[in-house]
């Protein structure tokens, strides 16, 4: 093998590309170890970790590309570039005459041009100054980059109230303005249901359920994870609340989010009190997403439905713990409080021996890599490990459809999923995707529950089924 | 009640920066994207730039400060001797291009235009002479800028030569540049041989005095109308002044004439020399610039860049915010065509006042309106324009009265953001001359230089930092 390091000054690309870069070079053949990213300290430490001569790399900054990998001979090496190349080859193709160059900031691509909303994923360190500019421009602005410190979260909502503009996030996963889905967001059916949400993968389960029942979405305004946090006090919440009731075409408001902060809480209830449209109220700790749809059916006045499932032939499964692999936070920890009742204690990491449900789409999990939902090498892992892991007797998982979202995550899940049910596990999957998402909700489910998964649409009906058969498996 | 400025009236059109895929999603949908191409700012100016957003005057003060410098209406008034326009300028005050200078950092061509301005002073016999009194401490050295003035090249201004006087008509300050000497073996480039001094002498005997007596009898000349016509005549104001020389020539013709003052075989060597001298003109674009950069200098968090200039040794720059403070880096090399067989191992690294053009929306900023030199930028006419598009991204307006044919008359970018650099990682785009590095070498070519990163991340660390 040949181990090669080299440094490209001033090469920037964004994280997922040059993870899909990675990706492309590991799969050259006779290619052993490959990183491609930004020199950052991060990731020079991950390069040492690798075992890569640092000699040479001490210099490199986070404005330099980094292409370290092993090759069985000049040849890979050579084939190994080629494979580089065409991945970070950009699709904006250079101007030959009179045209403006491509913008180098959201906020003057939206300066030079009708855009109403600016979406940001760039890191999270710099997200605040392409927010700032944005808002100044007169633009709503989503930020999908979460790590943005709290108080200037605070600056950037306290600037959208005072200027009507909505701020989205930071650490805001999904938005649906207009039936147009933001960030990772499933295809809804046209309808008057309106959502607001500071958690992404709730808005997508309640729109997968409603979808499930034949009810169309019209807006879901994400508000970002920290929302309703004391610091923050509902900010955007408040604002999309309000818009939601002056919106003519919406006819009943869902307003989505993780235990919020007691007295935020209560301001919310009583924003919410005084709209004139239904307001379903879905603090999740207090009720499931599934509970959530059962109210909006009820405002509607349609009858109470069976959400999509399919439920593996009942088999034998050996005894052990139930294993729970995420990749959305939301459904992590609906997926603890559903369960709990009859599994007792759960724990959230790694570490924790017994049963545990852990979000993969963490921080500490996502460093230097796309998301879970596009990027499922890490469950992947896991979900090999835990089939091989003679303790564990149940695993549950999500799988999360949508824009944004793996284009066919079950074509590489389906084959570890019949492994894990061979060595005599128990494969739950809690599926959150819509008929319409451009993976074929139907397709995938079926796909994995002919690998042996028990498949439901909805997230609290998953994470029963898992707890039963754990419980079972502990009793037995 | 809150509509969000009808938001949820239709379907949005998306602006992204970030990951290509979401974006491809949103298009995915049938939505409208447009895409910006992102990369993070210079490395240790995060925190700065994060401050001075939180801060939240910037985005005001620039618009105010970028008001005041497009506000001023430059015109030539008078030409007077420098002892006597400049108050504090001693019998030994040399003034020159860039930021602070010490005769021991000087490069070549500033030592060779200090020697040549001694022996014109007749403070020196000859280059040696000049030289060891130079190095004793004999003169005193203080930037044009610092006096509000501007030299072109070395800049260097001695108390007997004559400099334009351009004020604002709206009576808003007061401006001076030397006289352009024309190409050759001149001081500006570093040059002192006897034809360079004699240049000079004739300067101060003839060509000063007759443009003084023209001034006075046919009144002011509006420079802003002359570069806006002559940016719609292949000039940019910087490398190219043949058409803004020419329509000088047609203003002061009829006064020229007319008498002023002065014998005929002056008045004909007057008007021979300008006629033989392109870039008569630079110098008064050059004060006409500077009036605009006083103009807008001095507002509290404006990161906009009243000045750059270099003096052979160091490239600086200075922002409205932060006054008078410099932010330096080394002078970087000239990108560049060379004259005859001299070659880069001849170039001394950039040097000069008359990047003030660039900061008024001249110069390399207005590279498109020059096709005749596009020679600098690769040969195509293309690559002109396509240096002055990238450069709106960092500027924060549209020159109103410097206009380019070639872009439909879009007004030339003008008011550079240094915060808008450092976060784009585009840099001014400059085109300057290239003096020999050996003293009294003279002119050696042309070409192009972007300003150095460095000057604008200090100048932004400490704006933030003068935000309290």
């Amino acid at each position: 093998m040949i181990a090669r390091v080299e440094i490209h000054p001033g090469r920037y690309h964004d994280s997922v590309r040059l993870m899909q870069a990675s990706k492309a070079v590991q799969n050259v053949d006779g290619v052993g170890d490959a990183l491609v990213a930004m020199g950052t300290e991060l990731n020079l430490g991950l390069l040492a970790d690798m075992g890569f001569d640092m000699e040479g790399v001490a210099d490199a900054g986070p404005n330099d590309l980094l292409v370290a990998l092993r090759a069985e001979n000049e040849a890979t090496i050579a084939a190994a570039h080629r494979a580089l190349d065409e991945a970070l080859s950009h699709k904006v193709v250079p101007s030959g005459g009179l045209d403006a160059p491509t913008p180098k900031t959201a906020g003057a691509a939206a300066a030079a041009s009708d855009a109403n909303v600016v979406l940001l994923s760039v890191p999270g360190e710099h997200a605040f100054v392409e927010a700032m500019e944005a808002l100044e421009s007169g633009r709503h602005v989503m930020i999908f980059s979460d790590n943005v410190p709290l108080d200037q979260e605070v600056i950037l909502k306290r600037y959208g109230i005072d200027h009507d503009l909505l701020v989205m996030g930071p650490d805001c996963g999904t938005a649906i303005v207009d039936g147009v889905g933001l960030g990772f967001a499933n295809a809804v059916l046209p309808g008057s249901v309106s959502m607001v949400g500071a958690s992404g993968t709730g808005i997508q389960e309640m729109c997968a359920l409603l979808d499930d029942a034949g009810i169309g979405v019209r807006h879901a305004l994400g508000t970002g994870s920290r929302d309703l946090s004391e610091p923050v006090g509902a900010a955007s919440t408040l604002q999309a609340l309000a818009a939601l009731e002056n919106d003519p075409a919406s006819d009943l408001i869902v307003l989505i989010s993780k235990p919020p902060a007691a007295e935020v809480a209560e301001k919310v209830r009583r924003a919410a009190e005084a709209c004139t449209k239904p307001v379903v109220i879905t603090f999740m700790g207090e009720t499931t997403l599934e509970d959530g749809a059962g109210a909006v059916l009820s405002e509607l006045g349609r009858p109470p439905t069976e959400y999509g499932a399919w439920v593996a032939p009942p088999r034998d499964h050996r005894p052990g713990t139930v294993r729970g692999l995420f990749s959305g936070g939301t459904l992590a920890s609906e997926a603890r409080f559903v369960a709990a009742p009859l599994l007792g204690e759960i724990g959230a990491t790694e570490d924790d021996a017994g049963h545990a449900f852990i979000d993969y789409g963490d921080d500490e999990y996502t460093q230097g890599r796309a998301h879970p939902m596009i990027d499922q090498t890490v469950r992947l892992e896991r979900l090999a490990a835990a089939g091989h892991d003679e303790s564990v007797g149940v695993i549950l998982m999500d799988v999360v459809l949508g824009y944004g979202a793996n284009a066919d995550p079950s074509a590489e899940l389906a084959p570890l999923v019949g492994q894990a049910i061979d060595a005599g596990a128990a494969v739950v999957v809690s599926l959150c995707g819509t008929r319409g998402d451009p993976q074929g909700r139907d397709a995938q489910a079926e796909a994995l529950n002919r690998a042996g998964a028990s498949v439901y649409l909805s997230n609290a009906a998953a994470a029963m089924a898992a707890a039963r058969l754990g419980s079972e498996g502990r009793l037995a | 009640m809150s509509d969000l400025r009808h938001l949820l009236d239709d379907v949005p059109v998306v602006a992204t920066a970030g990951t290509d895929l979401l974006a491809d999603s949103i298009e995915q949908q049938g939505a409208r994207v447009v895409r910006s191409d992102w990369r993070p700012p210079v490395p240790g100016t995060e925190a700065a730039l994060a401050k001075l957003a939180a801060d939240g005057r910037n985005p005001a003060a620039n618009q105010t400060a970028i008001e005041r410098m497009l506000a001023v209406r430059p015109q030539l008034v008078d030409v007077r001797v420098a002892r006597d326009a400049f108050a504090d300028m001693t019998d030994r005050t040399f003034f020159h291009a860039g930021p602070p200078l010490t005769w021991e950092r000087a490069s070549g061509p500033m030592r060779g235009a200090i020697i040549g301005a001694m022996i014109y002073e007749g403070m020196a016999t000859d280059p040696e002479d000049a030289a060891a009194k130079a190095e004793r401490g004999e003169i005193e050295l203080s930037p044009c800028h610092h006096h509000g003035a501007v030299g072109p090249m070395a800049g260097v201004t001695s108390p007997s030569m004559p400099v334009a006087v351009v004020d604002d008509a709206a009576g808003n300050g007061v401006a001076y540049s030397t006289l352009n000497e024309g190409l050759g073996k001149v001081l500006r480039y570093g040059a002192f041989a006897s034809e360079t001094i004699d240049r000079l002498r004739w300067m101060d005997s003839v060509l000063g005095p007759v443009l003084r007596a023209v001034l006075l009898r046919r009144g002011p000349i509006d420079l802003q109308a002359l570069i806006a016509q002559a940016l719609q005549m292949g000039d940019d104001g910087h490398n190219r002044n043949r058409a803004v020389t020419s329509l000088f020539l047609r203003e002061i013709g009829p006064a020229l004439i007319d008498g002023a003052d002065a014998p005929v075989d002056e008045r004909s060597g007057v008007f021979q020399f300008i006629d033989g001298n392109d870039h008569f003109m630079l110098n008064l674009v050059m004060a006409a610039g500077k009036l605009g950069s006083d103009a807008a200098s001095g507002v509290p968090a404006s990161s906009l860049v009243t000045v750059m200039a270099r003096n052979g040794t160091d490239f600086g720059v200075r922002l409205s915010g932060t006054g008078d403070q410099w932010f330096t880096a080394p002078a970087p090399p000239v990108d560049g065509l060379y004259l005859g067989s001299f070659s880069e191992e001849d170039a001394s690294p950039d040097i000069g006042d008359s990047t003030i053009t660039e900061t008024v929306g001249l110069g390399g900023l207005a590279m498109a309106a020059a096709p005749a030199i596009v020679g600098f930028v690769g040969g195509t006419a293309a690559g002109a324009v396509r240096r002055t598009l990238a450069m709106y991204e960092i500027t924060l307006a549209e020159h109103p009265a410097y206009q380019i044919p070639m872009l439909e008359f879009r007004g030339t970018p003008v008011g550079i953001d240094a915060a808008r650099v450092v976060r784009t990682g585009v840099r001014p785009q400059i085109n300057t001359g290239i003096a020999g590095a050996v003293p009294g070498t003279g002119m050696v070519g042309a070409g192009l230089v972007e300003a150095p990163m460095e000057c604008f991340a200090q100048g932004i660390r400490s704006l933030a930092a003068s935000l309290g």
